[in-house]
Order: C-alpha cells, then sequence, then structure tokens
C-alpha cells in the first residue's frame, strides 16, 4: 500500500504507460457530412495512475478509449494521431498485434453488464476463454483461476456461479464478471467506460469501490470514461474535461475540484447535487446540449452555452494553455488568467 | 456505437414457440405504428421522406401503378376478345398444338386458338380482383377479431388469440387448400375466400398487438381520464394509429395472396371458367405443353413474379421505413 | 429441462385437440355430407347406413365429435376412392410418406447447408455489391411461385437439356428390393448402387424447387440475425478480450444468430409440405403431397382427412423439436 502510494505522489518521475498524441476521430457516413468526433485529443497515464475522461454524451471519451482498443468499426472512420503504449503505437499495430495485445495488456469494462455479456454461454466459459486466448491455458487449467477471479471481484459462491448464465446474475454482480474478465490477464491497463452508468445507486458505490481497491492492489493503470464528475473525485488522480471532442481543461482531483477554471467545469460542478447546500438553491445545470455546438476551427465549440463568453470566443479557437499536467483552453477563465 | 437494445424486447423475440417467427413479425410490426413520442404526422412525413429517395421503394410502386393501370383499363386496350378464337385454324393437336407468333397476335395463341397477349393483359384483372378482394375480407375479418380482442380484453382476449395462433401454426397454403376443398363448384370466389381465411389471423393479432401497446400510451390514457367513452376511444384514437402496420402488411398480403391464388388455380381448385383468364389459371393449363410450348407458361408466371415483386418490394421497404429500429 | 419438454408436450396436445376440431368442422361442412364425403356418391345405400350409424350423424354434436376422436385414434378413416382406389385411407398416407421424408430433408438440407452460410457471407460484407445481389435475388426467390421454380427446372433441366429425370422416383427397368421406403436409403442399405443414383437423381430437381422458398427465408433471416448480433455489446466485448476472430465468429456471433434461425428452419420444415403438393404434383412423384393435390382435385376426402391431420400433427412435432433444440442452445429458455 505504502508503496503504491510513493508512485502515486509521485506521477512525474516515471515513464507514461500509455500515450496519446493529437488523437482524431472522423465519422464520415454516407450522404452525410463528415463529423469529428474526437479532435486532438493529447494525455498520459502512467503505471499505476488513475486517470478519468468526463463530459456529457456526445464529447467523445467513449469515441477515444474505443480508438486506442482498435474497436470502431474499420468502415467510415478515419483515426489519426498516435497512442503509443509500451513504445508501440497502437494505433499503426496490425489487427492481429492488436488482438494480442487486447485483453492482455489493455482491458475494457463496458456500461451495460447485460448486453455486454454473451447471453448463452456461461460466465465461467466467458471468463476462461480470456486466459485461454492469452496464457494458453487449457479450459481445465483456467476453471479454478476463473473461480479465483469470481471471488476476487466479491461474487459469493464463485464455483457455482461458474456454471450461470448472465441472465441468472444480478445487474452489480454482472459489472463485477466483466470486471473479472477484464482482470483476467492481469493487464497493465484497464480502461473503463461508464461501468456504473446502467446500475443502481447503491451497487455503483460498491463496484466503484471494488475498481479502487483492485487498481490499488494490483497496480494497474485504470482510464475512467463517465459523466458523473461525483465518480472521478473518489477515483482519479487526474481530471481530463472534453468538450465537442477536446479536452477543454486538464488537472489533478484535488485542484480541478477546488479551482475549476473552465467555465463547462463550473457548470459540470455546479449541477452536482449536494446534500450540504443550503436548503432552496436550485441546481444549476449548463443550459443548452451539445446540439449548439459552434465547429471548433473558427470559434470555440462551448461559446453558445457559456456563460464567461466574450467577443473573440465566437471568432477565434481557444489555444490550450498548459502543460500536459495542468491547463485549460479558454479565452476567459473562470478565475482570470494565469 | 450501437442502440442498447431493450431487454424486455430482446426477451421476447427469443422466446419461441409455435409459428413464433410469424408472430415475431407480425407484433414487431404492430409495435412499429404504437410511436406516440412522436406526432403522428411527422412520422408518416418522416417515412415518405425517407421512402422518396429509396429506389427500392420507387421500383415496387411503379410495378404496382402500371399494374393497376393495366388491369383496369384491359378491356379497351386488348387487340381481341378474350373468348374469340382467331387462331383456331393453326392449331394442329398432333403437330402444332398451340399456335406461334404472327403478324396481328405478337406472343401466339393459346391451344385453343385464342390471342395469348389479350389474355394476358385481361388476366391481370382477375388477378388484381382476387388479390385485393382476398386481402380486403381478411383485413376485415382481422379488424373486426383483432379488435374486439384488443378492445375488450380480458377472457374473450384469450380465447380469440389461442384460436389465431392455432391457424398461425398452420402452414398457409395447407390451410387455403382445406378451405377451398369445400367449395361443391369452384369459382373466384372460392380462391377470394380461402386466401382470405389466410388472412384474417395475420390482421387480427396485428391489429391486437398495435392496439394493446397503444391502450397504455399516453394520448389514449389522456383520452381516457377525460372521460371519453370506451368506443369513442378506440374508434378514434387506437384504430387510425393502428393504420400504419395494417398498411404495410395489406401490401405484403397482397403480394402472398396472387401467388397462393395462383397456386390455388394450378393445383385445379381455382376458377375453372376459361372465359375469365386468370394468371394462375393460365399457368395450371400450360402445364400440358411443357416440351411443346413452354412459353404459354412462362408470360403468366413472369406477370405473376413481377406483380408479386412490386407489392413485396413495395411492403418491405415501407415496413422498414415505419420500423423504429431502422429509423435511428 | 424436463420441466420445459413437458409444458411443450402439454401445449402440443391442446393445439392438436383444437385442429381435430377444426378437422371435424370441417367435414360436417363437407360438400354432400360427411357421408358422401367419406363413402363416394356411388354407394349402396346400406353401407351408407352402416356409416351414418357410425358417425352417429342423428345424435347431438359433441357425441358425434367423440365418435369421430374414436374413429381417428383407431385409425378408421375410411376407404381412397380416387387416389388409390379400395385403398384403406391410412395406408395410403403410409406407403406415400417415405416419398415424401426423402424429398423434404434433402430439400431442407440443401436450403440449411447454402442459406445458412450465404446469409452469414452477405452480412459481414453488408452493403457490398455482393450483398446486395444475394438479397435481392433472395426477394425474388420469394416473389416466384414454387411451382413455377419447379416447372423452370423440369423443362431445362429435363426437357430441353436432358440431364435429368422427368418425373417419378426411379426408372422403370430398375428392380430394386424395397426396406424402408427411402429409395436412395434402401439403395445403400442393399449395395444396389445403380437404384440408389437412379433415386438420388429423380430426386434432385424436385428437392431444387421445394428448396428455393425455405433457402431464400432462411438466407434472409440468418443475415438479419447476423447483422443484429454483429452489433451486439457482447460481440464488442468478445473482441476487447483480443479473442481469435475464429472463436469470436464461431462461439460468440454464429451461435447467437442461430437463435431465430432455428425457429425459421422448424417453421419452413413445415411449410415444406405445402410446397411439396405444387413440387410433387409438378413432377408427378407420389409422395403425400401428390396424394394431397389429387384428393383435392378429386374430392377423396377419406384420404384427405387422415392427410391433413398427419400434417397438422408431423408441423406440430417439428416445432416441439424445434423448441427442444432452441432451449438447448439459449440457457434463458431452459433455465426460467
Amino acid at each position: 500500500m505504502t508503496q503504491h502510494q510513493t508512485i502515486r505522489s509521485s506521477p512525474r518521475s516515471t515513464e507514461p504507460l500509455l500515450s496519446v498524441r493529437d488523437l482524431r476521430v472522423t465519422f464520415q457516413r454516407r450522404d452525410e457530412r463528415a463529423f469529428k468526433a474526437v479532435d486532438g485529443v493529447s494525455f498520459d497515464v502512467r503505471p499505476g495512475q488513475t486517470v478519468g475522461l468526463v463530459g456529457e454524451s456526445g464529447c467523445g471519451k467513449s469515441v477515444t478509449s474505443l480508438a486506442i482498443m482498435g474497436l470502431l468499426p474499420k468502415r467510415g472512420n478515419t483515426v489519426e494521431g498516435e497512442a503509443v503504449f509500451d513504445g508501440d503505437d497502437l494505433l499503426s499495430l496490425s489487427p492481429s498485434q492488436m488482438r494480442d495485445r487486447r485483453g492482455a495488456d489493455i482491458a475494457m469494462i463496458f456500461q451495460d453488464p447485460l448486453s455486454s455479456l454473451n447471453p448463452v454461454i456461461t460466465i465461467g466459459r466467458q471468463v476462461t476463454e480470456v486466459m485461454e486466448r492469452h496464457q494458453g491455458l487449457s479450459r481445465k487449467e483456467a476453471t479454478p483461476k476463473a473461480a479465483e477471479l469470481l471471488d476476487r471481484v466479491g461474487i459469493p459462491d464463485p464455483k457455482a456461479r461458474l456454471a450461470n448464465y448472465p441472465h441468472q446474475l444480478s445487474g452489480g454482480m454482472r459489472q463485477r464478471a466483466l470486471i473479472a474478465m477484464a482482470l483476467a490477464c492481469s493487464p497493465r491497463l484497464l480502461i473503463a467506460d461508464e461501468p456504473t452508468t446502467a446500475l443502481d445507486v447503491t451497487i455503483q458505490a460498491q463496484i466503484l469501490a471494488l475498481l479502487k481497491e483492485l487498481v490499488v492492489d494490483t497496480g494497474t493503470a485504470l482510464v475512467m470514461i463517465t459523466h458523473d464528475l461525483g465518480v472521478v473525485a473518489g477515483l482519479c488522480d487526474e481530471v481530463n474535461v472534453l468538450y465537442g471532442g477536446k479536452i477543454v481543461e486538464r488537472g489533478g482531483r484535488h485542484g480541478l475540484f477546488r479551482q475549476p477554471r473552465h467555465p463547462y467545469t463550473v457548470g459540470l460542478l455546479d449541477s452536482i447535487p449536494r446534500l450540504d447546500a443550503p436548503r432552496g438553491e436550485k441546481l444549476n445545470p449548463v443550459p443548452g446540449s451539445v446540439a449548439d455546438n459552434l465547429p471548433w476551427d473558427s470559434a470555440c465549440a462551448f461559446a453558445p452555452r457559456c456563460s464567461h463568453r466574450v467577443d473573440v470566443c465566437t471568432r477565434e479557437m481557444p489555444r490550450w494553455d498548459g502543460d500536459d499536467v495542468v491547463g485549460f483552453r479558454c479565452f476567459n477563465p473562470v478565475g482570470g488568467p494565469r | 456505437m450501437s442502440d442498447p437494445i431493450d431487454p424486455a424486447v430482446a426477451e421476447d423475440v427469443r422466446r419461441p414457440s409455435y409459428g413464433q417467427r410469424r408472430r415475431d413479425r407480425i407484433d414487431a410490426l404492430a409495435q412499429a405504428g404504437a410511436v406516440d413520442d412522436t406526432p403522428g404526422v411527422s412520422l408518416i412525413r418522416g417515412a415518405w421522406l425517407r421512402l422518396r429517395r429509396n429506389p427500392v421503394f420507387l421500383t415496387g410502386a411503379a410495378i404496382t401503378v402500371c399494374f393497376v393501370v393495366l388491369a383496369i383499363i384491359a378491356p379497351w386496350i386488348a387487340p381481341w376478345d378474350v373468348t374469340a378464337r382467331p387462331l383456331l385454324d393453326e392449331v394442329r393437336p398432333q403437330t402444332n398444338p398451340v399456335p406461334g407468333p404472327q403478324p396481328g397476335h405478337p406472343l401466339g395463341g393459346d391451344d385453343r386458338g385464342r390471342d395469348l397477349l389479350s389474355r394476358l393483359i385481361v388476366g391481370s384483372r382477375q388477378t388484381l380482383i382476387v388479390g385485393v378482394f382476398a386481402t380486403l375480407f381478411g383485413l376485415i375479418g382481422g379488424v373486426i377479431l383483432g379488435t374486439i380482442a384488443g378492445a375488450i380484453g380480458g377472457a374473450v382476449d384469450s380465447l380469440v388469440m389461442r384460436i389465431v395462433d392455432v391457424m398461425l401454426s398452420i402452414p398457409s397454403l395447407l390451410l387455403a387448400f382445406t378451405v377451398a376443398s369445400l367449395a361443391r363448384s369452384p369459382s373466384q370466389w372460392t380462391l377470394i375466400v380461402s386466401i382470405a381465411i389466410i388472412q384474417i389471423p395475420i390482421f387480427a393479432r396485428l391489429l391486437r398487438g398495435s392496439m394493446l401497446a397503444q391502450r397504455s400510451s399516453d394520448h389514449v390514457l389522456a383520452a381516457r381520464s377525460l372521460g371519453v367513452k370506451k368506443r369513442a376511444i378506440v374508434f378514434r384514437h387506437m384504430l387510425p394509429n393502428s393504420i400504419g402496420p395494417v398498411i404495410v402488411q395489406a401490401t405484403l398480403s397482397l403480394a402472398v395472396a396472387i401467388i397462393d391464388a395462383a397456386a390455388l388455380s394450378f393445383l385445379g381448385l381455382g376458377n375453372p371458367d376459361q372465359r375469365q383468364p386468370e394468371w394462375g389459371q393460365m399457368l395450371g393449363l400450360a402445364q400440358r405443353y411443357i416440351s411443346e410450348a413452354p412459353h404459354l407458361a412462362f408470360y403468366p408466371a413472369g406477370c405473376i413474379i413481377v406483380v408479386a415483386l412490386g407489392f413485396t418490394l413495395m411492403g418491405e421497404s415501407l415496413r422498414e421505413a415505419l420500423d423504429p429500429k431502422t429509423r435511428r | 429441462m424436463l420441466r420445459f419438454v413437458l409444458r411443450r408436450l402439454l401445449q402440443m396436445c391442446v393445439v392438436v385437440l383444437v385442429l381435430s376440431m377444426l378437422l371435424f368442422a370441417w367435414l360436417r361442412s363437407l360438400p354432400g355430407g360427411p357421408v358422401s364425403a367419406i363413402l363416394g356418391e356411388r354407394q349402396t345405400p346400406e353401407r351408407r347406413a352402416a356409416l351414418e350409424a357410425a358417425l352417429g350423424l342423428d345424435e347431438p354434436l359433441p357425441v358425434q365429435y367423440q365418435k369421430f376422436l374414436q374413429r381417428v385414434l383407431q385409425g378408421e378413416f375410411g376407404v381412397s376412392t380416387k387416389v388409390l382406389p379400395g385403398t384403406d385411407a391410412l395406408d395410403v398416407f403410409l406407403t406415400r410418406l417415405p416419398a415424401t421424408i426423402e424429398l423434404a430433408v434433402l430439400a431442407l438440407l440443401l436450403a440449411v447447408v447454402i442459406g445458412i452460410p450465404l446469409g452469414y457471407f452477405a452480412a459481414r460484407r453488408a452493403g457490398s455489391a455482393v450483398d446486395t445481389t444475394t438479397v435481392i435475388f433472395s426477394l425474388i426467390g420469394v416473389a416466384v411461385p414454387v411451382f413455377f421454380t419447379a416447372f423452370l427446372l423440369k423443362y431445362f433441366f429435363a426437357v430441353e437439356w436432358n440431364l435429368l429425370p422427368v418425373s417419378g422416383r426411379q426408372s422403370t427397368g430398375i428392380d430394386a428390393t424395397r426396406v424402408t421406403g427411402l429409395f436412395v436409403l434402401d439403395g445403400i442399405l442393399t449395395r444396389e448402387w445403380d437404384a440408389a443414383w437412379d433415386a438420388l437423381k429423380h430426386l434432385i430437381l424436385p428437392a431444387l424447387a421445394l428448396a428455393t422458398i425455405p433457402f431464400a427465408v432462411i438466407f434472409r433471416i440468418t443475415r438479419a440475425s447476423v447483422l443484429d448480433v454483429l452489433d451486439e455489446d457482447y460481440v464488442r466485448t468478445a473482441e476487447a478480450k483480443g479473442l481469435s476472430t475464429g472463436v469470436i465468429r464461431s462461439r460468440h456471433v454464429l451461435r447467437n444468430a442461430m437463435l431465430p434461425v432455428l425457429t425459421t428452419i422448424g417453421l419452413q420444415a413445415g411449410g415444406l409440405l405445402a410446397g411439396a403438393v405444387l413440387t410433387e404434383t409438378v413432377f408427378s412423384y407420389r409422395g403425400v403431397g401428390e396424394a394431397l393435390a389429387t384428393s383435392f382435385r378429386e374430392k377423396d376426402y377419406a384420404v384427405l382427412q387422415v392427410l391433413i391431420l398427419a400434417a397438422a400433427v408431423i408441423y406440430v412435432v417439428i416445432n416441439l423439436l424445434v423448441d427442444i433444440a432452441y432451449a438447448v442452445i439459449d440457457p434463458r429458455i431452459r433455465t426460467r
């Protein structure tokens, strides 16, 4: 425990495990204009670190993760940029090389645990197949390990559960099973795409606690994708706020929550209901929706919804003001310029 | 990436039982019309905008329009009377039973010396009549049964639906044969009635499914809470909103009716009266001359295929346009 | 699992019971009444009276139905008047059954063996020229009446090019030993290879004709179902696990995609009987379908009764088998 603490307290001392540079994903559907889902995203993940990607639906956070994993459909999507993992650019690996990485070095868990599990195969088989693939184990050898894994993610009576089918498990148990599958080959990086969104609130807290415990115990780096800043607050070392396919603010957890700079981050924080808020105080959701966005090339995409808007916001694209640890992208940041 | 699938729906689709696939298709269609979060006008308009650019729909619609126009004006454009036998002298039962093409008779004649082209043209009429009436009667029967089941619910509903399900579980053509065999003297009405009967359960299930989907919808609840009479709700709110799926099914049913009618005629269960030519009947009669004059079968069969294809293309593209799943 | 099968069996009994009522109603409403219908018009008054008594026509309907059920259970359907005059109707069915089984099995096999891989292939290349072409062909396939497909095959392969026999099940010159009544199987069992080959040649064209509709339907369902499954989250999960393409395709895609296809196959197996009526007629292939067509046309109601009831029972049994197969591959049904 203490050992990890030291790693965590000095994140810059180690080389990044994953280094995403200028990632761009463009959707091109027939008869429609090209849509830039991810528009030049760069961030680093260091070993053992937990990094959050936060934003509304449609901000490009899920697409970013799918692009890194090589899971975007080939047709109609263009992926540019770099995602260097352990010295190799994942985006330029061949499909079969990428297949060898996925599930072994990098694993992913998804939003809806029911639809993410194959309904006609037992939980046990779905766990063992990863180990059979990447560790060369036989099904027989993998089965006891699968039981251990289920036990470790907190599934009671794991031996019996191996023979169950997804529909026989509760939502929380299904997500635990998915986590077990992701951790089966001890990956160095785990990407969690809204892992708690489809679950009940009480279960959400349990799953988050489990994830936190697991990344600390195993030293796995975690990329946490969520729209919920509350999730980030309890989990992440570093937070990236995405808007319209670009990172608009980045900071350490404490810094970002204590002194948010980008008006969008402020809006997100204001829209979290707080129990300790004075009686009668209203929630302040961010007005408008992503449909109001301006194109980034000639403006700030957030400008139409922004309460801090100044003239230049609709004429020019704001530049990144900061480094790869802290920074924001705004002409008129909250709290004045740096 | 993909829309998450409603687990309840997914569960339902995968539960099999007798005739499940047909029932699933019907039920999915029934759901399609009952989307009430968008106003009806924009729904239909949206479907129309998509259809207008859809080549499959346009092809189907073009075929259908040509066929209907042809059937209507048939007696006026057919060069010969269908009962006249201008080529009688050409028929040689031993050497040349079917007169070939010649001036004035581009397709030649049939085995009785009648002009083949005229019979084909006029035949479209009987085919259309049988298809339309069979579908219409099936529709009326289905609407009555489905409305009763959907509006009353409870024991009546389960009784009606059990009968409908058993009917759906019998291969439809076999059911049509069985019904047709009850006729004392076959006529075109034999065809119409026996095909209408196999359509009834389809429409009944469709209507009932669509009504059930609407019974719990907001506008029906609103009408009910305002104290609108039940009958008024059924006829003014629920039935009109079920019309989309019914039109789709009717279009698809027309294709099936035309093919099934041809099959019945072919087996000699249809209209034996050759004064009223019909494509299925012509095809059945052509069997005898397979080696001497296969074209006698090719022409009516080609007509049946093209028309059935027209209705199918139109129906399938309509169904797709209405289907919320493809409407992303 | 056992409970599932039992429940399905019970449902099946209810369906058969309802069907028997429909058959009874049908028999009562035949032109000329059931007696003329079963015995034919020219029969001695004694036999008519005997049958009237047996049917209990003067008794109330429930009693009549009960007697009808008794006769059905004892296999007394009357004597064929037209199909095989003088033969017991049940025997007509039993002698014709193997021919149709042979034909239907081959047709369904063709439809499945070609339809599923082609449907899968089309789905993998959805939107491509190959996919569009196959979809259009399958739409046309459904629009072509079965008997016309049969007619075309017969005209080209048998009449014009003389490659395959025009009609029947076996050439007249061949003296084959009969074991099961399935001619191809008989030839193999008795090692009369020429007889087996000859029977197979007779089977090819009718089976091809009969296979077109099930093929088109199975192809389209497979394609749609594979497309649906490829979009599913669990396929993405399998990809995220880095599983090999082979495992993803067989274990995750195909297995799930087969569920609706299986139901369709069952449905088509039942529908084959209707198709067999038409196909067997075109090829003068002496099976159940040809017997049905003849008895429909010639009003041989004794034979019709047997055949309709048998068709319904066969159809229901096939559906039961499909349901069981379904439960075997879908745990959600089995463990509910």
